[in-house]
């Protein structure tokens, strides 16, 4: 008999309605796994347990008056802490943050209240979601409940790792270059990126705009597209969501694909990726064949340029998203008597923000300012336009692509941390779907040596379908998300 | 020894022109890094883009824009409350002039 945190979404919900589970009970349990195991593990910079309490309270007595409790009644949800919630402090993960309580709640967040989801806490991540590892929190690295010695993955390892050490039924991230599909990888569980537009951002804080999108982290792909169909959706306040029809992505999901055309880029097995990763990812994707999909090699030559282009566009977008900071209306803020403005400001920036974010902000100055313009920024934006066109073709001959999420499998805390640039190349997998905005899913494919492997799969813009319906017949067809660490 | 992408007066500078301090170890650290970073993102010099118009966005939207109607703000209190200074139900400031 499973315990009440450990079930999934749709469980959870059924259970909820029919009285079989009581909501309260159930995030009481949820609360006391965390605060038995949150110490070793770190996934969450704030949990908000009354109001959760209270909230699961009101979902039961609806339940009992027979009310309508909507689609998530009673479960709990973790969202990453660069999601705006009113009232609940919102940090970024930085000291700049600290002590920040948004006077409003981003969309998505909105929507899941509506539907009577409980938001339990909020994750940790990388500071202001740069990095890939979690460690860059200024709340200390999430660890890997897999072996708390490795990285969960980032920017929101906090929220992967909650989902598997079952602090969390689902949880929300965001996706600049890869802040999902990373740490559902090296934790081994589901995470989809949005295509981009699909998911309003509205209350999302700011990194690079032009990439980033929330999406979810799950424990199977149903409660993946569950919650997809919650927070999809136009949304007038955010100016480049797209307005499309409203789409219930669990109807969707069919174990079948007969004929799916599977392209292979070579290019995901370069020299960076690691032996067990190729062999694994191979593995899963040679399995489609059994189920009536065909697979072949391709070339996406483009995607040589990919990472620097992504970073480049990353660090300019962020230097000027970062520039709001100035410690006046909110953030970190020291003394101001007697100083210049401009130093006072400096001052706020340098102990408000971690060394990463300053040297993103820095570089992205550099990457936009006189004479280097068009070297730097231009270039990588024409570069993003080639890597759309490449995918444009491949694209007419294959429904979906599918690689390894990460090139190489989870690795120590603090092994990379000192490295800036060995850390961008662990992306290097994932910024090819932020470049061109195609939605992209990480799903479990295998453990090596007791550490997670994840596969990606990429599909056409909106095409949330295809990429859902693919992960959905592996997991179906497989064992591999049913492994949970032993925490 | 490879040529400097980056001098240390230039790090200086541009850290100043994005208003962010730093110690003087990290303008060495800084300095040494972004050499690296740049030159792997040197590399794009290989790309050919002649005639290759930029990306800015992914989505064909232009200009999106809504009906200008006064909604009811937020209020002011709430808006103020995560002002490090305020007085009089205003941000205070640095003196800039």
């Amino acid at each position: 008999m499973s315990k009440p945190y450990e079930l999934g979404a749709r469980e959870v919900y059924c259970g909820i309605k029919s009285q079989v589970l009581n909501a309260e009970e159930y995030i009481s349990a949820m609360l006391d796994r965390e605060r038995e195991i949150d110490a070793k593990v770190n996934a969450y910079i704030t949990v908000t347990d009354e109001q959760a309490g209270k909230a699961a309270r009101m979902i039961d007595q609806k339940v009992s008056r027979k009310e309508d409790v909507g689609r998530l009644a009673g479960v709990a949800i973790a969202i990453k802490d660069n999601i705006c919630t009113k009232g609940t402090r919102t940090t970024c993960a930085s000291e700049m943050l600290e002590n920040f309580n948004p006077p409003y709640n981003a969309t998505v967040v909105e929507r899941l209240i509506n539907e009577g989801a409980i938001i339990i806490g909020k994750t940790n991540m990388d500071e202001f979601a740069m990095g890939s590892t979690t460690e860059t929190s200024h709340f200390g690295s999430t660890r890997n409940p897999w072996n708390l010695d490795k990285v969960p993955g980032g920017s929101s390892g906090g929220s992967a790792a909650a989902v598997i050490a079952h602090e969390a039924t689902l949880a929300l991230g965001s996706d600049t270059g890869g802040s999902i599909r990373c740490p559902a990888s090296y934790c081994s569980v589901v995470g989809l990126k949005p295509t981009y537009g699909l998911v309003s951002r509205y209350g999302l804080i700011a990194y690079a705009n032009s990439l980033e999108q929330i999406g979810p982290l799950t424990k199977d792909v149903y409660d993946c597209a569950l919650l997809l169909s919650i927070i999809g959706g136009y949304d007038p306040a955010d100016s480049t969501s797209v307005n499309l029809p409203q789409k219930d992505y669990t109807a969707l999901l069919h174990d079948e694909v007969d004929g799916l055309r599977i392209g292979v880029p070579k290019e995901f097995f370069g020299e960076g990726t690691d032996e067990r990763v190729t062999k694994c990812v191979w593995d899963a994707v040679q399995r489609f064949e059994g189920f009536g999909a065909s697979y072949a090699e391709l070339s996406l030559p483009s995607l040589e340029f990919a990472l620097a282009a992504y970073y480049i566009t990353a660090m300019a977008e962020a230097s000027s998203n970062l520039a709001r900071y100035d410690g006046l209306r909110y953030g970190y803020s020291g003394s101001i008597e007697g100083s210049h403005w401009s130093t006072v400001y400096s001052k706020n920036r340098k102990i408000g923000f971690g060394s990463e974010v300053r040297r993103r902000i820095i570089l992205g100055t550099y990457a936009l300012s006189a004479g280097y313009y068009d070297r730097y920024y231009l270039k990588a934006l024409k570069i993003r336009t080639l890597i759309r066109r490449d995918f444009e073709e491949v694209f007419k001959e294959f429904d979906v692509l599918m690689g390894p999420t990460m090139p190489i499998p989870p690795f120590n805390i603090g092994e990379k941390i000192h490295d800036p640039l060995a850390l961008y190349m662990c992306d290097v997998l994932t910024v090819p779907a932020n470049l061109t905005g195609y939605p992209a899913i990480s799903i479990p494919c295998g453990l090596s040596g007791g550490l997670p492997i994840g596969l990606q799969i990429i599909a056409k813009p909106f095409d949330e379908e295809t990429v859902l319906r693919t992960a959905y017949t592996f997991e179906k067809n497989t064992e591999f998300h049913r492994e949970r660490p032993k925490i | 020894m490879k040529r400097r992408r980056i001098t240390r007066e230039e790090v200086k500078h541009v850290a100043w022109l994005a208003h962010i301090e730093l110690s003087a170890e990290e303008k060495v650290t800084f300095t040494q890094q972004f050499n690296e970073i740049l030159d792997y993102f040197i590399k794009i010099d290989e790309a050919k883009t002649e005639d290759v118009p930029p990306t800015f966005h992914v989505l064909d939207l232009v200009n999106v824009s809504r009906e200008d109607e006064a909604k009811e703000a937020l209020p002011k209190e709430e808006v103020i409350r995560n002002a490090p200074r305020e007085e009089g139900g205003f941000f205070k400031a640095p003196r800039i002039v």
